[in-house]
């Protein structure tokens, strides 16, 4: 078990560097000169390249990377190109917007896919588990973005029941306002992560009601319940902590469109404003933290199964 | 390849009414936008005087808010859709084929890399690089289908990788290359003949999230161009119109749902239908 | 005087499939008696794993029981209840399956696992139902019960999870112990010590055992009645040693020719009967044996009844009817 985890850790490290050098040459290879941001129109060209000094572009772009990751591991990950705020402060800033409504819509999904699939799984073919599975094509297959323009026309135009826009309304402090503005995109996320979730669950519970110990079950007089929750539930279980440790980066990034739509002032709609921007060090930084989430979420993934799953954890 | 595989195929295809609906949507949709120009109404023809109007025998689903009939810019953006889906699929599988290919069979050293460099690019945000490429690369057709291309090829890659390690270690190939055949022969004559079902199913699958990429790019004002079409830019204008004309949202968005839907219960009808040992108790 | 424990009479079993109706069991009829030990010998494909399943009520979509009864005790076990099928299975009749590596589940405690069963049927506390899961690790010769049911399957070898096995199916003492198959996924070696036990454990109750197996010589060491099934019928029943001396039916006698001498001295070449076995989708109207039998006639298109040969014996073989021989 250790050496699996140093075997994981290990593996790890060249992902993080590689990753950081395709950041770090996305924002080099982007057309246009970083230092004109910072040009006024009575500068001179000798003001300009004191600019360019300064901020060690006239380096070698290797020497400028690994200056890059130093300030990147003590925390600086640069200056927005447009208001020139740091950008960790901004993600940070954003992140309770997204982490929030990502981790309830994740958390809700899940718990709903969980009963779903394995209803669907053990009545395959019946009318339920066509009723399901429908239900989950149309889950992957339709564009979120419309969902929400529709829920949206229903709840917020015609209803009036729901605000379709932001988090907040302006003047109200009230973490009862913050849930209203949240249940139509909520609603939308989760109905996303709904359908693969419930695909995933129900194709592992079709595949493990086949294996012999389920049929040995039976002749020693279980009941399907029986079988489903005590024996079935765990192997099901034990590859949604996979899907979940890739949850961790759409914890981050997952919901760029669905911000955009209903305004949330999250992570995404960050990312959407620095590319309609073309602010690289924001797109950079969104970039390189989401990406390390999922490094580090499919890590932890590999790690948890390890503990839950007796097969990997006693073999050493 | 056999007979039976494909009798298979066909009974599942033929006997799951989901199957039929999914085959006739994408035909009858295919032949509407590929018919577009049939239709008396040009879709960039402005006319203020009609602006907004509800769907009518004039204009079945009403127009925008320049007044172009709807309908006829449905069929063309629906070409603009089905087009980037093909042939981003035609592309990224081309693409996940040559590495998958390559990576499985030659294995060692350079599969290493191939794989090494895949977990990668799947573990950088993709949709982020997609709008960010959309914008450094001018948002041409071509420009987007290479994008979503270069951003879908890694998942059919995989499964062409693990297939082509199972195929390599079957007799007859150990008997070609003890034989002497050199390896691209092999590849050609043994290795791809063998994969042709798992890249079907690959490719159907991949078509529909082609367009749903496509439809999302789009949406967000990345994609195709005005003044032409696809679905996901129609979104986009409704958007501003959903209190006046709830109706802009609603046929764009049915459609990429139907296409993206067929594409996906296919792709699934196809996997069962390749594989029957899948479905075996 | 032993009582009957169990009979069958005319069991049908058929599974629908793509291509047709497969009548895997047609008319099977045989009876078990108290305390015996009953082998049932086939090919796979003879309908002996499914007549198994079907004395469970274990038959399930796409597969029926499309006619036939099954008595206990002298009462019809057709009809009943899913409910009151559970209460039998496990319980009253228990079975322990050809291959023990899949037969546990891999992510549960082999104690958990025993528990559950012995709890279920036996209304014992959790706590009591893992001491008696112990005692009956160590009947079945496990050694250190107390640390083994903490352990997963993963970590028994293939012949002690089959102990395991058997440990779980007599957990709650049942009459009647199906075996289907229970050496034949397990090493060589371990296959007489299982047998072995199987038999020690039987002596020690009065539990009838059935033993499914296509391998004569282990019917040869532990039972004393046999049956022998090929394309989903009986085709020879009787006491070991007259089946194995005085074998009525040419199937039985080819089984027996393709069966290496363990007397050593003579070395008789190993004769496997040519062939396959029938179709059971159009299954030959006749002896099912016909395609394959050097011995077939004319009157073996139409179905021969059993012929009795004395001291229970019987063979469905149109060779044993004097008046169809004479006809030829």
């Amino acid at each position: 078990m250790r050496q699996l985890i140093i075997r994981r850790l290990l593996q790890t490290i060249p992902m993080l560097i590689f990753v950081s050098i395709a950041c770090f040459a996305m924002v080099k290879l982007a057309p246009g000169d970083p230092v004109l941001s910072f040009v006024t129109p009575n500068m001179h060209a000798e003001d300009i390249e004191r600019i360019r000094h300064n901020l060690g572009l006239d380096k070698p772009a290797y020497v400028q990377y690994l200056i890059w990751i130093k300030e990147i591991l003590s925390g600086n990950l640069g200056y927005s190109l447009i208001n020139h705020q740091p950008v960790l402060d901004q993600i940070v800033e954003r992140l309770p917007a997204t982490a929030g409504l990502m981790g309830v819509s994740i958390g809700l999904a899940f718990l709903l896919a969980i009963p779903l699939g394995l209803i669907a799984g053990a009545n395959r073919n019946r009318w339920v588990d066509k009723l399901i599975n429908l239900f989950s094509y149309i889950g992957i297959s339709v564009p979120l973005f419309w969902l929400a323009m529709l829920l949206m026309y229903f709840f917020s135009v015609k209803l009036h029941w729901l605000p379709s826009m932001g988090m907040r309304t302006i003047g109200i402090h009230s973490v009862f306002d913050v849930i209203k503005h949240g249940i139509l995109p909520c609603f939308v996320l989760a109905f996303g992560f709904l359908a693969v979730y419930v695909r995933y669950i129900r194709s592992s519970t079709i595949g493990q009601l086949k294996e012999d110990y389920v049929q040995i079950q039976y002749a020693f007089g279980s009941t399907k319940r029986t079988v489903l929750f005590r024996h079935v539930l765990k192997h099901v279980l034990l590859p949604v902590i996979t899907l979940l440790g890739m949850s961790l980066a759409d914890l981050v990034t997952g919901a760029i469109v669905t911000e955009t739509v209903f305004s949330w002032p999250g992570i995404g709609s960050l990312g959407m404003t620095a590319v309609r921007g073309m602010d690289y060090p924001v797109i950079m930084g969104i970039t390189l933290f989401s990406s390390v989430m999922l490094i580090v979420g499919n890590l932890v993934a590999d790690i948890l199964y390890g503990i839950a799953d007796p097969r990997i954890k006693t073999r050493g | 390849m056999n007979r039976s595989k494909w009798r298979s195929v066909g009974h599942e295809l033929f006997t799951n009414g989901l199957g039929i609906a999914g085959l006739v949507i994408i035909v009858v949709f295919s032949l509407a936008a590929a018919l577009a120009f049939l239709s008396p109404q040009d879709p960039n023809a402005l006319n203020v005087m009609e602006r907004l109007k509800l769907p009518s025998a004039a204009h079945w689903f009403g127009t925008d808010d320049y007044g172009r009939d709807y309908f006829t810019r449905a069929l063309y953006g629906g070409r603009v859709s089905l087009m980037v889906g093909f042939a981003s699929m035609i592309l990224a599988t081309g693409i996940g084929v040559v590495v998958g290919v390559v990576s499985g069979y030659f294995g060692g050293f350079i599969d290493n890399l191939l794989m090494r460099f895949l977990e990668i690019v799947m573990s950088i945000p993709s949709f982020l690089i997609l709008l960010l490429l959309s914008v450094f690369l001018k948002p041409s057709v071509g420009n987007i289908i290479v994008i979503i291309s270069l951003l879908m090829w890694m998942s059919i890659a995989r499964i062409i990788r693990a297939e082509t390690m199972s195929i390599k270690e079957r007799e007859y190939v150990l008997y070609a290359q003890a034989s002497g055949q050199n390896a691209f022969g092999i590849i050609g004559k043994h290795i791809v003949p063998n994969l042709i079902p798992v890249i079907i199913v690959g490719a159907t699958n991949n078509i529909a999230s082609a367009i749903m990429m496509e439809s999302s790019l789009s949406f967000l004002g990345f994609g195709v161009q005005a003044p032409n079409a696809t679905w996901g830019s129609m979104l986009n204008n409704a958007q501003g119109y959903i209190a006046q004309a709830p109706y802009l949202a609603l046929f764009p968005g049915l459609f990429i749902l139907l296409t993206v839907l067929s594409f996906n219960v296919l792709g699934d009808i196809l996997r069962v239908g390749f594989e029957p040992k899948l479905i075996k108790r | 005087m032993t009582e009957r424990l169990l009979t069958v009479d005319s069991l049908k079993v058929s599974f629908d499939t793509r291509a047709g109706e497969n009548q895997a069991v047609r008319g099977v009829s045989f009876h078990i008696d108290e305390g015996e030990t009953l082998g049932i010998v086939g090919e796979s494909g003879s309908g002996k794993s499914v007549t198994a399943k079907a004395l469970l009520g274990l038959i399930s979509p796409p597969g029926k029981v499309i006619g036939g009864e099954i008595l206990y005790h002298g009462e019809s076990l057709t009809g009943l209840s899913e409910k009151q099928w559970r209460s039998i299975r496990g319980n009253r009749i228990a079975m322990v399956f050809q291959d023990p590596m899949t037969a546990l589940n891999p992510v549960k405690k082999i104690g958990a696992q025993m528990t559950e069963v012995i709890a279920r049927h036996r209304g014992l506390k959790k706590a009591e139902a893992l001491k008696e899961a112990i005692r009956m690790l160590s009947e079945v010769g496990i050694n250190e019960p107390e640390r083994r049911v903490e352990q997963y399957p993963h970590e028994f070898s293939g012949g002690m999870r089959q102990r395991v096995m058997i440990a779980m199916a007599l957990s709650c003492q049942p009459e009647l112990l199906l075996a289907d198959e229970p050496t034949t996924a397990i090493d060589v070696t371990i296959q007489a010590q299982i047998l072995d036990l199987l038999k020690e454990l039987k002596d020690k109750s009065r539990m009838s055992v059935v033993l499914i197996t296509h391998d004569l010589g282990v019917v040869a060491q532990v039972c004393t009645r046999v049956i022998v099934m090929y394309g989903g019928m009986v085709m020879e029943e009787g006491l070991v040693d007259d089946i194995f001396f005085r074998p009525g039916h040419p199937y039985t006698q080819g089984l027996l020719r393709s069966l290496p001498k363990r007397d050593g001295g003579s070395r008789e070449r190993l004769v496997p009967i040519e062939g396959s076995p029938p179709d059971l989708i159009n299954p030959p109207p006749g002896c099912p044996f016909i395609e394959r039998c050097p011995h077939a006639f004319g009157k073996c298109v139409e179905r021969p009844p059993l012929f009795e040969l004395g001291n229970g014996q019987r063979a469905m073989c149109w060779l044993l009817d004097k008046e169809a021989k004479t006809g030829e």
